[in-house]
């Protein structure tokens, strides 16, 4: 096992960091850059908790190599409030209860993010399948739907 | 108690807090990333704590040699057995679990040791060089098997592996089988069920040893009972240890007793002399368990022509494995729980729990009712067909009228089951749509209800069930301490609204510090649906008694008596007049003299809810009991077995909904869980080896199979909750898997006696009716053809 420097995009922000080949993106994520809102719910590939996006399209942090997003952009449910202000879909998931525990919350927000930013106006459809690799066992799902209707319906209002 | 003082202007104003649709005061938080659940706690030199579990399932500890682990580079601590003072046990008659196991393990995955070492890699070898030695048993792994004569014994004092036998007998029993006009017995099984909360477990444990302090933060659903468990298990003075709650990634039961792998991480802090971060994975939570057992049920019930229940026999036994948890409370539940809903004079409930060589289960959201809810309502529906009965008329032959003392003993103060079953009626559309359905869908109803709140705390201390704190302060402030863990269901939140309420304040002014038990008052904990009930009374009488001390406090400086007060929060006024006071002016009369203001607010079950004089009499009671009645739709291919919920409508009497958005969302939740152990979640082991403690195997929901859930909350303004309110977290669970079952009869005339209603139990069902229909057609014809024959010889 070796170990690498690697360059990467993290919100918006170019890192360099140390990584061995073996190290998960999640865990690279939560102890070596300190973001902690990723969270790990499973053993690996099951729940979706750890859903961030690279380069724009949702991938589960959990079975991503670190060293693997050498060049790459990630975003963490951290990069979405803007100067401390919630988005579109933070509000929403706020205002409609889609987060009860929030434990799920980051990896739902994330999914729904990557759905809403190529589609602006899913149908109910769409949500639920953008979202079927997410596990939340709080909500029985109806409010998470709730939700993102809300925050495309926001978005279409003009919210940032 | 309450005093009148300023409170006839706030009950004449309508409520401008409770009662509205209220975001979660943490919500923020959650949705932004900030909040920090325990694994999430930045501790830049904790050490890594791992456990070596068994991968045995019965047997005897020869030994266990840690001295080649103890002796590798890295590793801070080993602990064992050996370094504990008592064995742990939520329930105090019951306490029969070493957090690391001594002398025999009991299970597959059952921890033997533990080890801190600087990084994982160190721990992972540390724990792969323990030698342990552990001569195997005989197990048993089904209650059947446990109950067997000769079976091997898994606790000494407990002969033929009954944790618990109760029996109980309600009135003539043999005279209501005698009046009925119909009686039917069936046989149920239902499967072992986890609770799947998302977040694993993790504990972070530090130890000074210059002062002898421990610290404690996990992901707990009862904070004090695990101060309890550390300081016992450890030999710790109370007092050395501090219990704080980080963020609760969910909870649904599994965190409602002390676990071993917080007082292993406790164990290891204080051998390392360090901080020690125990992270558990998926399997692990499984490993853990504490899950809902698996059941059998005998059920005989009688019934008049016109559905009026004269008689129940109910016989359930519950496979506990291999320690007591909560056992004897879940069994005592199930038989409480039975009859209590409706008007039910004669009942007879024996019940066994057993251990087993399998993980500990214990309480489930819905505790220990919802499997006989299910062999109830399903025998119900299915003797209300025979007696050409619709389902709802049967239920409305034997709905309660509160007051209502119930024949187990328990108090009735509020119901509006009547009220819940109208509302499903019209909102499923069942008189325009039942019977008309497409072959293959199907409608089905079912009742049920719960606890607010266990009337008796598993510790019985004399102390009242709960109690708050309000700090106000010269910024105006006003803190909220509470011991409530809020698990993700809004506790916090409810408690900031029933406080703002009464104190006629926005709820911005209101500030909840909770579960640290260096600050917090203690509190029993998030389970039995207490939290909204208790707790929240307890805030509500907090909050009079500032209310009151603020009145005074503006009439001495108004200078007239306090009965000429007006409160209105942000301002008062002298009655009758245009004099008034703002809030700050008012805060500094209350300060001057006395400094930073600290109330109290205590809430005790009154002790005629608290149960009859009976042997496990406590367990079922409670100050309120919610109702729900719920009507599933579904579809049901008749080629494979596959079941699917179109839909759900449910009604279910909260009392009052304090947060109608929280209440709603937990009325969801509960029904959607209620689906996912009907349809699907099942529990498997090979040899008590774990076959699924994963979510590919054990499969809850997803988004793309769950159904919309209307919700409609149903007041029936209780006595003693808080604004009327009761609880709607739990109640609503149980009705499901009857209500689906009852479709999925309607839709296909299939009855299941055994959940969950997977494709496979589902198909076999199906192909078994059409070999009887076949065989019975054969027989018809060969009965004709044979008259035929004398006929026409």
């Amino acid at each position: 096992m070796g170990t690498r420097l690697l360059e990467v995009t993290v919100n918006g922000r170019t890192r360099c960091d140390a990584v061995d080949d073996a190290t998960l993106l999640v865990d690279y994520l939560r102890r070596s850059v300190g973001l902690t809102g990723t969270k790990q719910g499973c053993d690996g590939g099951e729940c979706g908790a750890c859903t961030v996006l690279v380069d724009g399209a949702p991938r589960l942090a959990c079975i991503t190599l670190a060293a693997s997003m050498a060049g790459r952009s990630i975003e963490t449910i951290e990069s979405l409030a803007a100067a401390g202000r919630m988005s579109p879909l933070q509000r929403a998931f706020h205002e409609h209860l889609g987060a009860q525990c929030g434990y799920c919350t980051p990896g739902m927000i994330m999914s729904a993010e990557a759905l809403l930013r190529r589609d602006r106006a899913p149908t109910e459809d769409a949500i639920r399948a953008a979202l079927a690799g997410n596990l939340c066992r709080c909500t029985g799902y109806v409010k998470i739907v709730e939700s993102v209707q809300a925050a495309s319906r926001a978005l279409a209002e003009g919210e940032r | 108690m309450s005093s009148s003082i300023g409170a006839a202007s706030a009950e004449a104003s309508p409520p401008r807090t409770v009662g509205h649709p209220t975001p979660l005061v943490d919500g923020v938080d959650k949705v932004t990333g900030r909040a920090r659940y325990t694994a999430d706690l930045p501790h830049a030199d904790a050490l890594v704590g791992m456990i070596l579990r068994s991968t045995v399932a019965h047997g005897t500890i020869v030994g266990i040699d840690v001295s080649a682990a103890r002796a590798l580079p890295g590793v801070r601590a080993v602990v064992t057995g050996d370094d504990f003072a008592a064995p742990y046990g939520v329930i105090p008659i019951a306490q029969n679990e070493w957090p690391l196991a001594r002398e025999r393990v009991r299970y597959r995955g059952e921890p033997i040791a533990a080890v801190a070492a600087d990084d994982r890699a160190s721990a992972e070898a540390a724990l792969a060089a323990i030698v342990a030695d552990i001569a195997p048993l005989s197990p048993v792994f089904t209650a059947q098997d446990a109950l067997a004569e000769g079976a091997p014994l898994l606790h000494r004092d407990k002969a033929g592996n009954v944790e618990r036998e109760v029996a109980q007998d309600f009135g003539d029993v043999d005279a209501g089988f005698a009046a009925a006009d119909l009686v039917r017995e069936r046989r149920f099984h239902y499967a072992e069920v986890a609770h799947g909360q998302i977040e694993r477990n993790a504990a972070v444990a530090s130890f000074d040893p210059e002062r002898g302090e421990l610290t404690s933060r996990s992901t707990t659903q009862v904070p004090y009972y695990l101060h309890l468990a550390i300081a016992r298990c450890l030999g710790l003075d109370r007092a050395q240890i501090r219990i704080t709650k980080p963020f609760v990634g969910g909870g649904f039961g599994h965190r409602v007793e002390p676990l071993n792998f917080e007082i292993v991480a406790a164990a290891l802090a204080r051998a390392a002399g360090a901080t020690v971060r125990v992270e558990q994975s998926r399997e692990d939570s499984f490993l853990t368990h504490r899950g809902r057992p698996e059941t059998d049920i005998r059920l005989r019930l009688g019934l008049r022509a016109g559905g009026e229940i004269t008689a129940v026999d109910c016989e359930v036994i519950q496979r506990g494995g291999a320690y007591a948890g909560y056992g004897v409370v879940t069994i005592l539940y199930a038989g409480a729980l039975l009859h209590a809903l409706y008007r039910v004079g004669a009942v007879r409930y024996r019940g066994l729990r057993v251990y087993t060589n399998t993980p500990p289960s214990g309480a489930m959201r819905g505790h220990g009712a919802v499997d006989v809810r299910h062999a109830f309502e399903a025998l119900l529906d299915e003797m209300g067909g025979e007696l050409g009965l619709d389902p709802f008329a049967l239920r409305r032959a034997n709905l309660i009228e509160p007051p209502w003392r119930t024949a187990n003993d328990l108090q009735v103060n509020s119901c509006a089951l009547a009220a819940c079953l109208d509302r499903v009626e019209e909102a499923s559309g069942w008189r325009e749509r039942r019977g008309k359905l497409p072959r293959g869908r199907g409608l089905g109803l079912a009742c049920s209800h719960y606890v607010s709140g266990a009337a008796k705390p598993v510790q019985w201390s004399g102390e009242p069930h709960a109690v708050v704190n309000l700090k106000l302060d010269f910024d105006g402030s006003i803190t909220l301490l509470t011991g409530a863990a809020d698990i993700g269901q809004g506790s916090s939140t409810l408690l900031t609204q029933v406080a703002a309420e009464t104190l006629c304040l926005p709820i911005e002014r209101i500030r909840v510090v909770a579960a640290d038990s260096a600050l917090t008052p203690k509190d029993n904990g998030s389970y039995s649906s207490r939290v909204s009930f208790m707790v929240g009374n307890a805030a509500l009488r907090a909050a009079e008694a500032l209310r009151d001390t603020l009145v005074e406090a503006a009439a001495r400086t108004l200078g007239v008596a306090a009965t000429e007060v007006v409160w209105q929060g942000e301002r008062c006024l002298v009655r009758g007049t245009d004099r008034e006071l703002d809030f700050a002016s008012v805060v500094a009369a209350a300060l001057a003299g006395t400094g930073t203001l600290t109330v109290k607010g205590v809430w005790t079950t009154p002790s005629e809810m608290q149960g009859g004089r009976f042997r496990g009499a406590a367990v079922g009671s409670t100050a309120g009991f919610s109702y729900s009645a719920q009507v599933v739709e579904v579809a049901v291919d008749e080629e494979t077995g596959a079941v699917s919920v179109e839909h759900v409508w449910v009604a279910h009497d909260c009392g009052f909904a304090i947060n109608p958005l929280a209440a709603t969302g937990q009325v969801q939740g509960a029904v959607w869980m209620g689906m996912g152990q009907a349809l699907q979640e099942e529990t498997q082991y090979h040899e008590g080896l774990a076959l699924r403690p994963n979510f590919l195997d054990y499969r809850i929901p997803t988004i793309a199979e769950s159904p919309p859930i209307d919700v409609t909350l149903v007041d029936s303004l209780d006595p003693l909750g808080p604004f009327g309110a009761k609880e709607a977290s739990e109640g609503s669970l149980h009705g499901f898997a009857p209500a689906l079952t009852s479709a999925i009869a309607d839709a296909t005339g299939i009855r299941l006696m055994a959940l969950p209603a997977t494709p496979d139990r589902v198909l076999d069902a199906i192909v078994r009716r059409r070999r009887e229909a076949r065989l019975e057609s054969m027989r018809a014809n060969r009965a004709a053809a044979a008259a035929g024959e004398r006929t026409n010889p």
